[in-house]
């Protein structure tokens, strides 16, 4: 256990709820001569994750022709954007669309719901003592370590003996307990619920639900926040656990749905007669913007979040 | 209690079930006539002597030892950097290199495979606009390394972001006693910040054992795009798969997957021993 109390972040936008009360607040460092060759540096990383996403950007504007013979970061001739979407949309009856709801399907009771259990969790171990709770932390340790796809197989055995596979329950229960979520939780919730607050409540005669949703949940919002937003990429992004425990294409997510597709255009079965890879393509870019912009909106209260619970074992 | 209850439920039908199960089925094999045998360890003693397993555990060892170290070490240039003070523009690299985590592994797969290409991928354009015979990434001897490029661009932020949260924590006196002795950036990176990132980095270790140990998406993906050159047992998980969906063999593919549970919980738990040992001699 280290004792170190959350950093406060130096940033201007640093959200208010952050559980550093107890912590001097680290003065504002001297801002030291920016150095250009870290700089350059650092931009040729960024260079690196960004390189790859402009290329995607870029053919999803592009028709099947452009694809193969125009230079890959720029235009090629002609804009099918909108005509690349549309086919995206309406393909096989518009299954995108369904894998789509599918997916936010998924993301939101299994990720909304595993979010919401390791808040209630992680803040009834680090405020309350009852029989079992080393067991049940112990446990919760052990389960991080569990590879979430060696249980993929015996999920779907499981699963399929009490008649649950293919049906969306098969790809949200798992989802719905997060052990590393739980663990994030309890670290935050130790640092941010403070007992005399609980115990003020407590005198005013409120009940522990009641004191949980008025009070401690509001000061658990930046944990809560991340752990969602970690619960959720995982869900989102989920491709193994789906791929095995669903095989009808109407409860596909849609990494499932996009892998299949590009099984279907270069795969050894159909001898790559279907051209479906603008759609690939124009069907990535469009499942990846719902995350990016999630993080984007939500940075303030993740990155607190993070801070808090990364730096404790 | 109340509050925990909620989870304990989950976690037992999501985690505690299906392992518990995975575990029995392991002791049994399908007999030819219907019914499931008991056959005790049976079931492990072939996967001791398996070689299509042991092929997929090398190459994942491998993987392992060579795309952890660099993945983790410009994480950890990238979080000194940015904690530095010393770079422009830093809140915009921090989210720009971190941006990838919130890529579907699916797709930075697919992305990649397209760009790895011979058809209309950008290494291939590149190489045929300089006039260079670059190598075909998708080829055997290229393909690990292509797929351990996917593992890094994705996870780079998110690893680069713990260590950065990390380092915030560490007291600013102790910057500032360190620069009235005359350190440098430089020079505190290497006495004070790594040092102070010793259980995040850990942590990160362990999250990227577990992760390569259980790589399934990225040669699944691939392999639609190079099908010759990723086998069904390129990684334990992929084996694992293909046994039970392809071959039927549930029995042996749950065994298979509790070795791969332990072997991982194993090597996790190894590295934090020896962590902790490093932390007491000094």
């Amino acid at each position: 256990m280290s004792t170190a109390t959350t950093a406060p972040d130096r940033s201007p936008e640093r959200p208010r709820a952050t559980p550093s009360r107890r912590s001097r607040p680290r003065p504002d460092r001297p801002r030291s001569r920016a150095s250009t060759s870290l700089t350059v540096a650092m931009g040729l990383m960024l260079a690196y994750t960004l390189v790859p996403l402009l290329w995607l950007l870029m053919s999803s504007t592009k028709n099947s022709q452009s694809l193969f013979d125009s230079f890959g970061l720029w235009f090629g001739h002609g804009f099918s954007f909108f005509h690349n979407v549309h086919e995206v949309l309406t393909y096989d009856n518009g299954i995108y669309v369904r894998w789509l709801g599918n997916t936010v399907l998924y993301a939101v009771v299994g990720a909304g719901g595993a979010a919401a259990l390791a808040a209630l969790g992680g803040y009834g171990l680090a405020k309350y003592e009852f029989r079992g709770k080393r067991a049940v932390f112990g446990a919760v340790i052990g389960a991080i370590t569990v590879p979430a796809t060696a249980l993929a197989v015996p999920t779907y055995l499981l699963y399929s003996k009490i008649g649950i596979v293919n049906t969306p329950w098969a790809v949200i229960i798992p989802a719905l307990a997060s052990p590393f979520g739980l663990y994030l939780m309890r670290v935050y919730a130790l640092e941010a619920v403070p007992d005399s607050l609980l115990e003020a409540a407590r005198i005013d005669g409120a009940s522990e639900l009641r004191t949980f949703f008025t009070i401690s949940l509001r000061l658990l919002a930046p944990g809560f926040v991340t752990v969602l937003l970690f619960t959720l990429v995982a869900t989102w992004n989920n491709y193994f656990l789906p791929l095995i425990v669903l095989n009808n294409p109407k409860w596909f997510p849609l990494t499932v749905g996009l892998s299949q597709w590009n099984t279907q255009t270069t795969g050894p079965q159909t001898g790559a007669t279907l051209d479906l890879y603008p759609m690939v393509i124009t069907g990535s870019l469009l499942a990846i913007v719902p995350l990016v912009v999630a993080f984007l909106l939500l940075q303030r209260y993740w990155q607190s979040g993070l801070a808090a619970g990364s730096v404790k074992q | 209690m109340l509050f925990v209850s909620p989870f304990l439920l989950a976690f037992a039908f999501a985690i505690a079930a299906p392992l518990a199960y995975a575990a029995y089925l392991s002791l049994f094999r399908q007999g030819l006539v219907g019914g499931n045998m008991f056959v005790g360890l049976d079931n492990y003693r072939r996967a001791l002597s398996d070689t299509l397993l042991h092929a997929g555990l090398i190459r994942v060892a491998l993987f392992l030892a060579v795309q952890v170290p660099i993945m983790l070490g410009l994480a950890l240039l990238a979080a000194l950097a940015l904690d530095s003070g010393r770079l422009r523009w830093a809140a915009l690299f921090r989210i720009g290199i971190f941006i990838p985590y919130a890529v579907p592994g699916v797709v930075a797969a697919l992305m990649w495979g397209y760009l790895y290409g011979p058809r209309f991928g950008l290494v291939h354009q590149i190489g045929t606009h300089l006039g260079l015979p670059l190598p075909d990434l998708l080829s055997h001897s290229w393909m690990l390394a292509s797929l351990g490029n996917i593992t890094t661009w994705e996870y780079t932020g998110y690893n680069m972001l713990i260590l950065y949260a990390a380092l915030r924590s560490v007291p600013y006196e102790l910057y500032e006693a360190a620069e009235v002795d005359g350190a440098g950036e430089i020079r505190k990176a290497v006495s004070l910040k790594i040092p102070a990132l010793r259980q995040a980095l850990l942590l990160c270790t362990i999250f990227s054992i577990i992760g390569s140990f259980q790589l399934f998406n990225e040669p699944n993906v691939i392999q639609a795009l190079a099908p010759g050159v990723i086998s069904t047992n390129y990684t334990p998980n992929m084996y694992a798969f293909n046994l039970a969906f392809n071959g039927q063999e549930f029995n042996y593919s749950a065994a298979i997957a509790v070795v791969l549970g332990g072997i991982t919980a194993v090597v996790a738990y190894a590295v934090q021993l020896w962590t902790n040992r490093q932390e007491r001699a000094l």
